[in-house]
């Protein structure tokens, strides 16, 4: 049997052996190291954090400081930079410490990054990993806690992962410092602490193509990240009601993985694509689109989504739980859908 | 840094010319309806580019801006397949996808015109990083306008560039106009150069119409950074013989006093002058180069007149590496 390690270990773990394997790889980001300077801690060759999180610990005394940068607080600048490394060569991996900095260097990757390879006919290559962290549940309050993936997944010329455990996050994350295109890797700040079985070897998990995690014939239900949890819950609830659901890990938002859902509405007829994102223009809203298009003669209800409000994250912790998607407010979507399998 | 010879001297005038007459034409073309979007061009700064790019091989990087011919050009950029981007044909640079606001040359170490201005701060930085991680001599020249130093992106990649000691020159073209406000008016500082005391890089303002000014200054910047010993800023006082695109009025333009008298000046007229009275080049070599350059032209038109336009299916290559 694997070890049990965190999420958080892992991710840590895919970097280590990334670097371990190609010297090409370096990270940036602030404080991803932390103490760059400061005389006792170049002494001891210690980082001060490792990350805001403490993600990236250990990586800077093992690499060294060129290889794990701490920038300056400049997002557009070191996530430029990175862009600029990438298409002469090196295989950055720039850390945004929370989605919601997006703003400052959206430029980088909405203008620059994802587009470079077009542009230039072809002969550019970006092959550039950009790790940032999403999620509510923290009482992070509303500039620490969106959920940005499918706006960057709406950009065409780039990637976009959400791993939901720890055994993908590390395949994932390899697989993604591996593909010579910009890829998104956007970590539920939420799940570092969850712990399950993960290979000490290196690995790959296949990025664009999403997970069955529970096998059902009567409902889909598609989630993103760590709302796999949620539909596993609720799928626990209605096979007591002998309704069996098949839950779907959709690990990439962009490109998703269109064949392994239609098969799986084909099949159960019903879908309810669970997205922690706000509701207008997110993924949910694009699989739900897709699915009316393509399986539309198959369906035997509407297609519906649980998403978070169109609000800002609030910050007070009961208001925060009802932000989030849960397995109440999806047994209720469920119950609509259902209630002919019922009678 | 190397001295001004004979053989830099006529491969910068051809150079030179070779912009002129590139932006000439394509101002010419423009107008007939035959260069569909967005046109910026680069006549009247000829000297900034070349006296900059003499001093640079094809694994030295630049950056560019929406401006961008010239550059490319400087840079060793084919004419003829540049020429057939601007068309947006098949055999241009970039396929045609590009166009010329990004128009770009990998091989060549050209990171690409950017229609974002101020676009190419950090993507300069990131190529010096690499530069610099991979310990080469190489440097990376971020070519930018007076409006690109009001951008944020200028704040955040000369610090970097400055903490880290990176090889690269920021090469300011002040042409006195970000679009149609003028430098004076957008920026709170004098010169775009005394900016840099501020990231404790040096900081220099030269005359951007004169060639050796801008050779000298920027060999200067270009060996420092070859060295290892960090960034820096030069600016250089220039004009540009067009409007801002092709279409602009111009209603901005002042029409006698100081600003008319540079914009009068000839770049390439004054550097032919002095080359030859330095006996770096002959009145006899500087026609022949004048006059191959305007029959280079004529064939990268012909190549691009006579070039078919891309393929409907590849609207659809490209976007990513498979």
């Amino acid at each position: 049997m694997a070890r049990r390690i965190t999420f958080m270990k892992a991710i840590n773990e895919g970097l280590d052996m990334a670097m371990e394997k190609d010297e090409r790889v370096i990270l940036l980001g602030e404080d991803i190291a932390g103490g760059a300077g400061v005389e006792h801690l170049e002494k001891e060759n210690e980082d001060a954090w490792g990350g805001v999180f403490g993600v990236t610990k250990g990586l800077m005394p093992k690499y060294g400081r060129e290889r794990v940068i701490d920038t300056p607080i400049s997002e557009m600048g070191y996530m430029g930079a990175s862009v600029g490394a990438a298409a002469t060569g090196l295989r950055p991996v720039p850390e945004l410490m929370f989605n919601d900095f997006i703003g400052f260097c959206l430029d980088t990757i909405l203008a620059q990054g994802s587009k470079m390879r077009y542009m230039f006919g072809g002969k550019a290559k970006i092959p550039m990993t950009i790790r940032t962290c999403h999620g509510a549940g923290a009482s992070a309050a509303a500039q620490h806690s969106g959920s940005y993936y499918g706006i960057l997944a709406s950009i065409p010329g780039i990637k976009v992962v959400v791993p939901s455990n720890p055994y993908d996050a590390k395949g994932l994350l390899i697989a993604a410092i591996e593909d010579d295109n910009v890829v998104v890797f956007s970590e539920d700040k939420t799940l570092y602490g969850i712990k399950d079985e993960v290979p000490e070897d290196y690995y790959k998990v296949e990025i664009g193509k999403a997970k069955i995690k529970r096998e059902g014939t009567d409902l889909t239900i598609v989630t993103i990240g760590k709302m796999l949890y949620v539909a596993l819950e609720v799928a626990d609830r209605l096979s007591k009601d002998g309704i069996e659901v098949e839950v779907i890990d959709l690990i990439t938002v962009a490109p998703w993985d269109q064949e392994t859902v239609i098969t799986s509405v084909k099949k159960t007829g019903r879908l309810i694509v669970i997205d922690e994102a706000n509701p207008h223009n997110n993924t949910a809203t694009d699989i739900a689109s897709v699915v009316g298009d393509q399986a539309f003669d198959y369906l035997d209800g509407p297609i519906k989504k649980v998403c978070a409000p169109n609000t800002p994250v609030p910050f007070a912790t009961n208001l925060e739980q009802l932000y989030l998607p849960n397995a109440d407010r999806v047994l209720e979507t469920a119950a609509e859908l259902i209630d002919d399998l019922k009678k | 840094m190397d001295k001004l010879t004979k053989e830099r001297a006529e491969w910068i005038y051809k150079k030179m010319n070779d912009i002129r007459n590139f932006e000439d034409e394509v101002h010419q073309i423009f107008s007939t309806g035959s260069i569909p979007g967005f046109v910026h061009l680069y006549a009247g700064e000829e000297a900034i580019a070349t006296g900059v790019c003499a001093h640079l091989t094809d694994n030295d990087y630049i950056t560019s801006t929406h401006r961008g011919h010239g550059h490319c050009i400087a840079k060793g950029c084919d004419l003829d397949k540049m020429m057939a981007e601007i068309y947006g044909k098949e055999t241009g640079l970039c396929k045609g996808k590009g166009g010329s606001m990004h128009i770009a040359d990998i091989d060549k170490g050209m990171l690409g015109a950017n229609g974002m201005v101020g676009g190419g701060f950090p993507i300069a930085i990131g190529a010096a990083l690499r530069n610099k991680y991979l310990k080469t001599d190489d440097v990376a020249v971020c070519f930018f306008g007076d409006g690109a130093a009001n951008e944020g992106t200028f704040h955040e990649s000369i610090n970097m560039a400055s903490i880290w000691k990176l090889p690269v020159v920021f090469v300011n073209e002040n042409n006195s106009f970000g679009e149609a406000t003028p430098q004076k008016y957008a920026s709170g500082s004098e010169h775009i150069a005394d900016r840099a005391s501020a990231y404790g890089i040096p900081g220099e303002t030269v005359d951007g119409k004169d060639l050796t000014a801008v050779y000298e200054a920027a060999g200067k910047a270009i060996d420092r950074a070859r060295k290892g010993e960090g960034p820096s800023i030069i600016e250089c006082i220039t004009y540009r013989n067009y409007g801002h695109f092709e279409g602009d009025e111009q209603k901005y333009k002042a029409k006698e006093g100081g600003e008319k008298k540079l914009a009068d000046r000839d770049c390439l007229k004054e550097f032919r002058k002095y080359a030859i009275s330095k006996k770096i080049l002959s009145a006899k070599k500087a026609d022949s180069i004048e006059a191959d350059s305007v029959e280079d032209i004529e064939h990268a038109i012909k190549f691009a007149e006579e070039s078919p336009i891309p393929k409907p299916e590849s609207l659809y290559e490209d976007v990513f590496v498979d």
